[in-house]
């Protein structure tokens, strides 16, 4: 079974937190990251994953009446915005919430733990059992 | 000049051969990986000068030979030992069959078997034995396995070598299981084969072509296995519900691709050959007993294939079957098909009670086959609009998008 872990960062102002964060603290949360997907990469469970960049860069795209696309510019409203995901491959749901729970306590300022919200969703399959 | 007929002879003899000799070489030696890149040089010697001078007499002693010069030479620590072991190496190369001899004292079954063992072993994960199994005992490639589950190369090639580490420093003895320990492993075995065959048995159409070529594979190596032991009934029920279940297969998507349930299928589509194929399999198997869940529900699906017309299923008996399966099983999942069956039998009603019993099991909670099966059995009851809601509630609930798309239409045809 393949899961999505969505990692959802508070945003800063206009912008990522992290932008904020001393140097060496930023390194150490890059540092985690890396070592997370290591681990994964060498566990055969990681099917892909991206960092996105910062929300404001970000656009909402939508076609209007004409079919034209309309977009939004930055969402001064929203506290939290997806940071980057990964696809995993696991054998039960546990292990995908197991990943979550490391991914959420990615250091922060002072080397403190994040606790960030990571939403886990499982990917449809085409596998079918009998009807 | 390549004669086409003796390469493609050639390529299917190597991959029957290939995990009888990894077996051996593992067995005999007790490094799997070492021992896998010692018989995939083997192989391609064989590969490159069998098509070209012509297959030796003794093309298993010969592999095994090959390879097990290989193992010398990995675990030769000295360089000019070693390059003595490769000179030795390379006259086995060019003169196999004299060595040929000790190739012959176990039963070439035994290896495969052996291989099966230690790829389906209890202490890998689901995903790593399955990996393994068709990488080692299928011969088929990393990228061939990649494809077939949708994941990046590099991630199946790490997946596999992560579980020859665990292999490795778990103590997985690489010997044949004792006699206590055989059964239980040979369950791993055959759970394992099972489940590659259900990952391929999906539907026939867009982004999933290829992966029917898993169900094949996995017919293909519980086929090897029935020869092996072909006292087991179990072993020999895997294969007959296998072959039953694909004889299915032609009729259970429609020209869209989506699922059509067993009642409204053509049954004209089912392949009569595989079906009497499998009622031979499974007919042979059950007096052999004990009777087992793969012998159980391949008698489900032999009663289910030789029904002409979905109204002259034998449901009291697949009824009978299924309360035997479940006393063995203790799997929710069963008891939720044995429902099915008393409904059948006794009315939707009597399959609606049974159901607010089974609903109490904590294994089921949000489960959504648990509303699947409500929903199609109100909808027996007349009950359209409860039936509905419970399709739709299965519908958000499934993983599956051809399960998913079957359970909205069919909410959508209700409402």
């Amino acid at each position: 079974m393949k899961y999505m872990l969505m990692m959802h960062a508070r945003m800063g102002k206009g912008d990522w937190e992290i932008f904020n964060w001393p140097a060496q603290d930023i390194k150490a949360h890059i540092d985690f990251m890396q070592r997370l997907n290591k681990e994964l990469r060498d566990a055969g469970e990681l099917v892909g994953g991206e960092g996105l960049t910062g929300p404001g860069q970000a656009r909402l795209v939508r076609a209007g009446n004409d079919g034209r696309p309309l977009t939004d510019g930055v969402f001064p409203e929203t506290k939290e915005f997806l940071a980057g995901y990964w696809i995993i491959e696991v054998d039960r749901p546990e292990r995908a919430y197991e990943v979550a729970g490391k991914a959420s306590t990615a250091p922060g300022p002072g080397g403190k733990p994040l606790n960030m919200d990571i939403e886990v969703r499982e990917v449809m399959s085409c596998s079918p059992v009998e009807v | 000049m390549k004669s086409p007929s003796l390469d493609s002879r050639a390529e299917s003899l190597l991959r029957e051969l290939a995990p009888q000799v990894l077996g051996r070489v593992v067995g005999r030696y007790g490094d799997f990986a070492a021992a896998e890149d010692a018989v995939q040089e083997a192989l391609i010697a064989a590969a490159v000068q069998w098509p070209r001078d012509g297959l030796p007499e003794n093309p298993r002693g010969w592999l095994i030979e090959v390879a097990s010069r290989r193992m010398t030479d990995h675990w030769r620590s000295e360089a000019a030992r070693r390059r003595r072991e490769e000179a030795a190496a390379r006259d086995a190369l060019l003169h196999p069959a004299a060595r040929v001899a000790d190739a012959e004292e176990a039963e070439p079954g035994d290896d495969t078997l052996l291989l099966l063992f230690i790829c389906c072993h209890p202490s890998l994960t689901t995903p790593s034995a399955v990996a393994l199994t068709l990488r080692a005992v299928g011969g088929l490639t990393t990228a061939e396995i990649a494809n077939a589950f949708l994941v990046p190369e590099a991630t199946m090639a790490q997946r596999i070598s992560r579980a020859k580490e665990t292999i490795r420093s778990s103590g997985v003895a690489l010997r044949m299981p004792t006699r206590e320990e055989r059964a239980r492993r040979l369950n791993a075995v055959l759970h394992t084969l099972y489940l590659i065959y259900s990952e391929g048995y999906t539907s026939s159409v867009g982004p999933t072509l290829h992966r029917t070529d898993l169900s094949s594979e996995a017919i293909r190596l519980v086929r090897a296995l029935h020869e092996i032991l072909p006292d087991d009934a179990e072993v020999a029920a895997l294969l007959a519900l296998m072959l039953l279940t694909d004889a299915r297969r032609p009729a259970r998507t429609d020209a869209n691709g989506e699922l059509v349930p067993l009642d409204e299928q053509d049954r004209t589509l089912w392949n009569k050959e595989l079906i009497a194929e499998g009622v031979a399999l499974v007919s042979a198997a059950l007096p052999k007993g004990p009777v087992g869940p793969y012998q159980i529900q391949a008698a489900i699906a032999a009663i289910h294939d030789e029904a002409a017309r979905f109204e002259e299923t034998d449901w009291p008996q697949i009824l009978a079957f299924y309360q035997l399966l479940e006393r063995l099983s203790n799997n929710p999942i069963v008891s939720l098909n044995r429902i099915v069956a008393t409904a059948m039998v006794q009315g939707p009603k009597a399959g609606l009670d049974a159901l607010d019993v089974l609903a109490a099991d904590a294994r089921l909670k949000g489960h959504y086959r648990l509303d699947a099966v409500r929903a199609h059995l109100l909808e027996k009851a007349g009950d359209r609009e409860a039936a509905v809601a419970h399709y739709r509630k299965a519908a958000a609930r499934t993983s599956s998008v051809p399960e998913r798309n079957y359970l909205v239409t069919r909410a959508a045809r209700l409402a």
